[in-house]
């Protein structure tokens, strides 16, 4: 389709205008700390990742939020992202299907989930593919309890996902981008850094060129998700990383993908990457 | 009863004679407010937790009266004293007719 | 139809006046809902806080706290929401104080107002603006 030259002018000045926004109370990122329940301290600032040259430190999406949020991710019971957990809690001990098993019947407490939130996504060698937290999750309930899948987006799904990220709190994300993960995160990075859509913009365009700068009233973010399922004010309920995704694509006026297609499997690995050293928070309270 | 509605209350385990604590309460309640409308234009009707009330032991702490405006997942925190060890019962009303409750219980030294 | 200038200067400005006679109606609501819980009777300032942020992260969500010495109940209203009434705190013989926090839904930017009955059957009043804003691409 052609485009004439004054419509990609106002196209770039429109762009141009909408991210370097209203760079208000400048964009300091603060220099609070986490530290949960006055116990758990959260790694929420680090250097970034060697293979990372957009970024010197990465950051937290904690840090781009008012204080008044932040206030509400400090406390376990002042976030409201633990009400999903403890349903988590709940199905993890219930036995069902034909099988009659519990996820506890074979993964006993769910304490033994302490570090894989970490790693995921990651190359399944069975399965030849990357598989996220959501596939073992369904894999788990479709071959062992023999039990219907969860949809991937769905309420039960993300919450099992939150309390399985609870047990890894703290400890820093650490997914392998090398070997059998290196086409996938390739695949990843190009998307990250591809233009789409009608307002041509890339993950990078906000949040690796523009982050801490404001776009309208929302604070721009690094987009880390490490603190994935998050708690979001704005729907008063725990969303997931696909989830996520999906939205932050259609809102750049650009056709978005599948939860759970090979698109974003491939943008998971890459973002995650992005974020590797910082804590794993979930569930996260953002806006 | 609206399904799903679960309680999440936090207490501390002990306390001193005649101390005040912090009580946070969470559940889980979409709260529907009665503002909004359905696909077709219609207003979808108000179902809340329209009553939270604390006590202990009996006697009253709290009582809130609750309206389509609170977020969803109702969230309360207030101050206690705490005359002697005992119960703490926290309790809410549904619109449509359910009642929710909880309990912790206090060791006082 | 031909419209001259002027016409549309002066239509324009009935559009205006007309856009803003809604806020003018919740404001009538909330004087309702101030006047219920009072009876009517007169505020004084002082001996309540009432804690919000300036600027609402979310308007679906907004952190909000209030507090009384001595006081026997305190009312939430959000002035400029199309229901004003927030909630009402009634504190009982084993309040630990006269205050409480809770979450807030805020339909735009607005005054939120509390008012704290005390125990000698007086009120005291507090108000602060709460901005709320429209994301940038939050969705």
């Amino acid at each position: 389709m052609k485009i004439s030259n004054l419509h990609r002018f106002v196209q770039i000045a429109v762009t141009a205008s909408v991210v370097s926004g209203v760079a208000s109370i400048a964009n300091a990122q603060d220099n609070d700390s986490l530290v949960l329940n006055g116990e758990i301290e959260m790694v929420t600032r680090t250097a970034a990742p060697a293979y990372i040259d957009g970024l010197d430190e990465v950051i937290s999406g904690w840090h781009f939020r008012s204080d008044e949020t932040q206030a509400l991710q400090m406390d376990d019971f002042d976030n409201s992202g633990m009400l999903g957990v403890d349903a988590g809690q709940e199905a993890w001990d219930t036995v069902q299907g034909p099988e009659q098993k519990s996820c506890a019947s074979c993964h006993g407490d769910v304490s033994s989930m302490e570090g894989v939130r970490t790693v995921m996504p990651k190359y399944n060698e069975e399965a030849a593919d990357l598989w996220t937290l959501e596939d073992y999750i369904n894999n788990c309930r479709t071959e062992r309890q023999n039990v219907e899948a969860w949809g991937y987006t769905s309420g039960p799904m993300t919450n099992m996902a939150a309390l399985i990220a609870v047990q890894s709190r703290g400890m820093p994300m650490n997914v392998a981008i090398d070997g059998p993960a290196a086409p996938f995160w390739e695949q990843g990075r190009e998307m990250y850094y591809t233009r789409t859509g009608v307002l041509e913009l890339s993950c990078a365009s906000c949040h690796e060129q523009s982050a801490g700068l404001h776009i309208r009233a929302d604070h721009l973010s690094q987009g880390q998700i490490n603190g994935f399922p998050a708690y979001r004010l704005k729907n008063a309920k725990l969303n997931g990383i696909h989830a996520r995704f999906k939205g932050c694509v259609r809102d750049t006026k650009a056709e978005t993908y599948k939860p759970g297609g090979p698109e974003f499997h491939a943008l998971e690995l890459y973002v995650a990457s992005r974020g590797n050293g910082l804590s794993v928070e979930g569930p996260s309270v953002r806006n | 009863m609206a399904s799903g509605v679960k309680p999440r209350v936090k207490v501390p385990k002990t306390a001193a004679a005649g101390e005040v604590i912090t009580i946070k309460t969470l559940i889980s309640h979409k709260m529907e407010s009665g503002q909004r409308k359905d696909s077709d234009g219609n207003i979808i009707p108000q179902s809340i937790i329209n009553t939270f009330t604390c006590d202990f032991n009996g006697q009253n702490v709290i009582n809130v009266e609750l309206h389509g405006a609170i977020s969803t997942n109702p969230y309360f925190q207030f101050e206690a004293t705490v005359p002697e060890s005992g119960e703490f019962t926290f309790t809410w009303q549904d619109d449509d007719g359910s009642t929710y409750t909880d309990s912790k219980s206090i060791a006082v030294s | 139809m031909n419209f001259t200038r002027r016409d549309a200067l002066v239509i324009g400005a009935g559009a205006v006046t007309a856009a803003m006679l809604p806020i003018k109606a919740f404001a009538s609501l909330a004087d309702d809902a101030e006047a219920a819980f009072t009876g009517g009777a007169a505020t004084s300032d002082g001996g309540i806080e009432l804690t919000a942020p300036e600027i609402a992260e979310n308007g679906n969500t907004v952190p909000v706290g209030v507090s009384a010495p001595g006081a026997v109940s305190i009312i939430i209203i959000a002035a400029g929401n199309p229901n004003p009434d927030v909630c009402t705190f009634n504190f009982g013989p084993l309040a630990g104080s006269q205050s409480a926090s809770t979450r807030m839904r805020l339909s735009g930017t607005q005054d939120v107002v509390a008012i704290a009955k005390m125990a000698d059957g007086s009120f005291v009043r507090a108000a602060s603006t709460v901005k709320v804003t429209i994301g940038g691409c939050g969705g």
